[in-house]
């Protein structure tokens, strides 16, 4: 029952973040989609994840949302999207009948086995993603350091029309 | 009232989701939307992941693989957002087709 609620509520939220007018709007309903699925997350047994989905989805993403409407202007966008509207929906249709096809057959639930702490496993038998994690949140902090770095533009006589 | 198994549920649920990103996807002209509906999808991956694992009984194998999806879908999406300034400070608007150079 809470489980159906908890999937209304994440649905509703995404279908709101994806059609609101204002960014900024956008933005919050996005945290309430991650903020429910920490909720779902904590609900499955999922602890960990819980925990930093709550931290990072809703706390981290969402700054860096508000942060970067903040610079780039809060403009709404009614124009025509570049895919007609009813085609988008139509292959999202295709999308999810397509998924439901193939993830929904493969359903049987297993007996709870015994296994590593989570820990354990993210530290002994999967080394490798943890040192991707690492490599990756180097690059990207060093990416946006570079693409947020104002150059200093060498002057010339079109400079009136840089914005 | 009719139970169904949490797992299907949840299932259910999660494509229901990918179709709502997959949508924003395609019909977004913003890029800080497409950027909403890009983190939108790989939510739905990370419940797909936490809803197998804790059917299986292998939870703390998915809720690993959910830590690395999580890590890499916030730094997709701080390279997306500098990327966003970016062109708005460029281009003047964050409108997808005027990223052509092409079109003038």
């Amino acid at each position: 029952m809470i489980l159906g609620l908890l999937m209304v509520g994440i649905i509703v939220c995404s279908i709101l973040a994806v059609t609101a007018k204002r960014l900024l709007a956008s933005a919050i309903w996005l945290a309430g989609v991650s903020a429910l699925s920490a909720t779902l997350f904590y609900m499955l047994g999922a602890r960990e994840v819980a925990v930093i989905e709550l931290s990072v989805g809703v706390g981290l993403v969402t700054v860096l949302f508000v942060f970067a409407i903040s610079i780039a202007g809060d403009e709404s966008m009614d124009a025509k999207s570049l895919v007609p509207r009813v085609l988008a929906w139509i292959l999202a249709l295709a999308a999810v009948v397509l998924l439901g096809w193939m993830a929904l057959p493969e359903v049987h639930t297993a007996e709870k086995i015994t296994e590593l702490t989570s820990t354990d496993i993210l530290w002994q038998q999967r080394g490798l993603d943890l040192l991707v994690q690492v490599v990756l949140i180097f690059a990207g902090v060093l990416s946006v350091l570079g693409l947020l770095s104002d150059k200093v533009r060498p002057p010339s006589g079109k400079a009136k029309g840089d914005r | 009232m009719i139970s169904m198994d949490p797992l299907i549920l949840v299932l259910i649920g999660m494509c229901g989701v990918a179709g709502v990103g997959l949508y924003g996807l395609l019909a977004s002209r913003n890029l800080i939307k497409i950027i909403v509906a890009l983190q939108i999808l790989a939510k739905s991956a990370v419940l797909a992941l936490v809803a197998a694992g804790s059917a299986s009984g292998k939870i703390n194998l998915s809720q690993s693989l959910a830590i690395t999806v999580i890590v890499v879908d916030t730094v997709v999406a701080a390279v997306g957002l500098a990327l966003g300034v970016q062109v708005r400070k460029h281009f003047g608007s964050l409108d997808v087709s005027n990223l052509s150079s092409l079109r003038r």
